[in-house]
């Protein structure tokens, strides 16, 4: 461990984000490559993703997620880019080591740059605090997901579903195809989270009853789960004393969110916005700390793998960039949501950058609404936009050209 | 990969029927200290299990706290019991390489109104010889836990904290590894006396012993009654608990009690850190009905949080990765006047030969050493009991790969692969300590039986990543799909293939 490794740029996840990170980095110039997945093949999370309706936006026509898979690594081979699966990166420090752990042998790496491209963990039961016993058949959607699709396993036979997250709707419709009875889906919240046309194909296509505004207080079964209690919740959230009812089920399957997976951010000393539970970025998708960079679901939870990996390319560019030493100092204007955005991204902005690319979320369903965004100090309109529908499910795009001396506002009104 | 070979389960018992000097009854963390105990003489030793792992009761679901002496009345064989665990307590721990820390602890008044109360203790804690209590005011406090506020508090600097579960676990497999023997779902159905003997029948056969030591925990009154024994009535009082993220944004670092409420069948809501800087909150204390009847329920989730808050407000917005409750095996009556009850640790009167432990609630963990000693004594009243030559009071240390520094990491992957391939993200452990904990020579397998001896599962993910990669190192290991519990009996996690 004396002559430690020493690498140009180092991806850490080797999902939609990190290969097409990877190949940024590639060809902003960077040489020595190295992505590190901790699974044993690359791809990430696409490779249970059997479904199709990837890769619309990248390649324009719609694949399922292991072909998507497929055409990055495929791309990443070409380029001669190293990838190394079954390692998994311990550690992180702020000056840019590593601590790999792999079957050929635990070591330190020193980067030049990190792009982390992590991705994201399902929230649990636990998180959210469901009463009740504690018995087997408690599934994540996306467990559910892996065990259905690469393990050929039958997970149950009735199947209730909490939150409508993307995963859980793709895995109603996947467990219909099976044999497995999903006697509902139940949203806490009054709409759904998922993509609307995911509500369309898994759900109403096939007849799965949705109930929004609906949760479940208590989870029943001693050995295997017997019953769920669900219940109309108010305007609060709060469960409505009366409208509780049983539904029998052997299996729950959670989709009730995603928290990208900062834990190696947090030992690096990466700042972390409470709002997207990603990391604070600049323009160029670098974080606080410098020569790190972030993208992908890490960053913030994208609705479509497509933009994943086209948040990847971009950090991947920088990051190459970095390593080559060609980087953009200066300060920085600071970006803020206003009324009924839930976050922008980037926080951070130099003055007088070419067009930048900023992501938002609102935080609620909007009808005939108009987003703005306005300099703090001066109120000048830097872009204006008149939408017939926006949705919280729905990750927005827009572009616009930075100032050069003032923190901005972004704010929607219908 | 090196294939394992098929599963080969664990050191099965003798034939059925054979002669055991002394059978015990429960796998909780008493009995499991008795059989080690015990294992130090001459003695043909079983130990009958009816879960599928040890610890599976009272012993895996409780605060994990070592506890000092001050809590129970002087004289009491609780009080007694719990100073004598107390001396022995630590040493052990440390001979079988169980991970625990003297922390200290302290009870908070957060009035001056509760001062007196705090002096009760420390004369009660004084009189059973509880070690060094003292009474500090605001500023020690604050010197002792940055995080604590309170007006007064009693600190007890010899108070500490282990995990109760991995403890039990060590102890049986110490036991073991000194002769005892060790079988799991085991329950007792039926006790005959015959010629002198007890015969116990299980569905894993009948097992004849001269003595029987009862430590069935929760059970312990109906296993007695099998005996002819029917002196005793267990309450089951339900004890809820939260637990925090390991990395909750502030490091508490020894338990922090309220003044025991009066009316609580409990010492109160307490917060303590676990090993791994997990904070517990709980346990709540009510009495239920079923023995089984483990859930959590909403009310008492959100009265721990407001009580927990009230001595560290930071508790109200940490991060909460799971809940659980624990079964108080109490012999008060919660329809009777009567506040208090005593261990019992004796042998039967109607039934000579037969050593009933029962309503080993607090501070059991902490007295469980010195119970396990009162046994032998007893036995030892009765027979002449010779020390075995070659006994090992401890187990070889083990370290958890998460835990050891890069130079030690890099030698253990170089000498096993399997330690360099990461099993479960959150907790950092390497297939080699799957396969190991797959291997326990108790033939413990289900998923719970692995989270306890593994930690994996116990992350912030809660196993949502490491369940589908451990259900096919299972199969790997030789566990057929439908044969993956949760923990054991009904508690299946699949229905086969969906494809042939």
């Amino acid at each position: 461990m004396e002559d430690m490794e020493t690498r140009d740029v180092v991806v850490i996840g080797g999902g939609p984000a990190g290969l097409a990170a990877a190949l940024g980095a590639k060809r902003a110039g960077a040489d020595n490559v190295l992505i590190i997945e901790r699974e044993r093949r690359l791809g990430g999370i696409l490779n249970q993703c059997i479904h199709d309706g990837f890769g619309l936006f990248l390649y324009n026509e719609t694949i399922t997620g292991p072909e998507y898979a497929e055409r990055l690594v495929e791309d990443v081979d070409k380029e001669g880019i190293r990838a190394e699966t079954g390692a998994m990166v311990l550690d992180l420090t702020s000056d840019l080591v590593l601590r790999v752990n792999s079957r050929s042998g635990y070591r330190l790496i020193r980067a030049k740059s990190v792009i982390l491209a992590m991705g994201c963990r399902e929230r649990t039961r636990e998180m959210i605090e469901i009463p009740g016993t504690r018995p087997a058949g408690i599934f994540t959607a996306g467990a559910a997901q892996n065990l259905v699709n690469l393990q050929n396993i039958r997970i149950g036979n009735e199947t209730v579903i909490l939150g409508s997250g993307d995963i859980g709707l793709i895995m109603a419709r996947r467990l219909t195809f099976e044999g497995i009875a999903v006697k509902g889906v139940f949203e806490i919240m009054p709409w759904t989270s998922g993509l609307e046309r995911n509500v369309r194909q898994c759900l109403m296509d096939f007849w799965i009853p949705l109930e929004l505004s609906t949760t479940i207080v208590e989870i029943k079964g001693r050995d295997r789960v017997e019953s769920v209690v669900v219940a109309a919740v108010d305007r609060g959230l709060k469960p409505i004393a009366g409208s509780e009812r049983e539904v029998p089920c052997d299996t729950l399957l959670l989709s009730v969110g995603l928290i990208p997976e900062n834990e190696l951010s947090k030992r690096a000393g990466v700042e972390l916005s409470p709002l997207t539970g990603g990391a604070v970025v600049d323009e160029t998708l670098m974080t606080s700390v410098p020569g790190i960079f972030s993208c992908g679901n890490v960053l913030q939870i994208h609705d479509v793998a497509d933009f994943a990996s086209h948040e990847g390319f971009r950090a991947g560019e920088s990051a190459g960039r970095f390593a080559r030493g060609e980087f953009p100092a200066g300060t920085k204007a600071r970006l803020w949501p206003g009324p009924n955005i839930r976050y922008v991204l980037p926080q951070l902005i130099r003055p007088g950058t070419a067009d930048v690319d900023l992501n938002f979320r609102v935080t609620r369903p909007l009808r005939a609404c108009r987003v703005t965004v306005r300099g703090k100090s001066s109120d000048k309109v830097y872009f204006r936009k008149k939408y017939g529908r926006l949705l919280p499910s729905g990750l927005q795009k827009i572009r616009i050209r930075p100032p050069l001396d003032e923190d901005l506002e972004i704010d929607c009104h219908e | 990969m090196e294939k394992p070979g098929p599963w080969n389960p664990g050191e099965s018992p003798r034939q059925p029927a054979a002669e055991y000097d002394v059978i015990v009854v429960g796998g909780g963390v008493v009995g499991c200290a008795v059989a080690r105990e015990l294992s130090r003489y001459d003695l043909e030793i079983l130990l009958l299990e009816k879960e599928s792992d040890l610890a599976e009761g009272i012993s895996k679901a409780n605060s994990g706290v070592i506890h000092g002496g001050f809590n129970v009345p002087p004289g009491s064989l609780k009080a007694r019991t719990n100073v004598a665990g107390l001396r022995k307590i630590y040493g052990l721990a440390s001979e079988l390489h169980v991970p625990h820390r003297k922390t200290g602890k302290l009870v908070i008044a957060l009035t001056d109104d509760e001062r007196p109360r705090l002096e009760e203790l420390k004369a009660d804690g004084d009189r059973s010889g509880s070690p060094d209590l003292e009474i500090v005011g605001e500023s020690e406090i604050r010197n002792i836990e940055p995080l604590a506020r309170g007006r007064w508090a009693l600190y007890s600097p010899h108070t500490g904290i282990i995990s109760p579960y991995e403890f039990t676990i060590a102890l049986a497999e110490c036991a073991r590894r000194n002769a005892a023997r060790v079988l799991l779902d085991a329950p007792v159905l039926s006790v005959e006396l015959r010629a002198g003997l007890f015969r116990l029948g299980t569905p894993k056969g009948a097992f004849a012993a001269r003595r029987v030591v009862n430590s069935a925990g929760l059970f312990a009154d109906e296993v007695a009654r099998l005996a002819g024994i029917s002196d005793f009535r267990i309450y089951p009082y339900r004890g809820e608990y939260l637990v925090t993220d390991k990395d909750p944004g502030f490091k508490l670092r020894l338990p922090l009690y309220p003044v025991p409420p009066k009316d609580d069948p409990g010492l109160g809501i307490h917060i303590t850190p676990t090993m791994e800087g997990n904070i517990l909150l709980g346990p709540s204390a009510e009495d239920i009905r079923d023995k089984t009847d483990i859930a959590s329920t909403r009310s008492v989730m959100e009265r721990l949080k407001d009580e927990a808050g009230r001595l560290m407000p930071e508790l109200r917005r940490a991060p909460f990765i799971h809940a659980y409750s624990g079964i108080r095996p109490k012999l008060v009556d919660p329809q009777g006047r009567e506040k208090f009850r005593d261990f019992v640790v004796e042998e039967s009167g109607a039934r000579p030969g037969w050593i009933n432990i029962l309503g080993i609630e607090s501070p059991g963990l902490t007295s469980a050493p010195a119970i396990a000693e009162m046994v032998v004594e007893m036995i030892g009243a009765k027979e002449d009991l010779r020390l075995k030559t070659g006994f090992d009071p401890g187990l070889p240390e083990n370290p958890r790969f998460a835990a050891l520094a890069d130079g030690e990491r890099a030698a253990k992957v170089a000498g096993n692969p399997d330690c360099g391939e990461m099993v479960c993200r959150c907790e950092h452990v390497p297939r080699a300590e799957v396969a190991a904990a797959l291997r326990n020579s108790f033939g413990a397998r289900t998923m719970d039986a692995l989270k306890r001896r593994t930690r994996c599962g116990m992350g912030r993910c809660q196993g949502g990543f490491c369940t589908p990669r451990i259900v096919e190192i299972m199969q790997e290991e030789g566990i057929p799909l439908d044969g993956i519990t949760k923990r054991g009996g009904g508690s299946r996690l699949f229905y086969g293939r969906i494809k042939s």
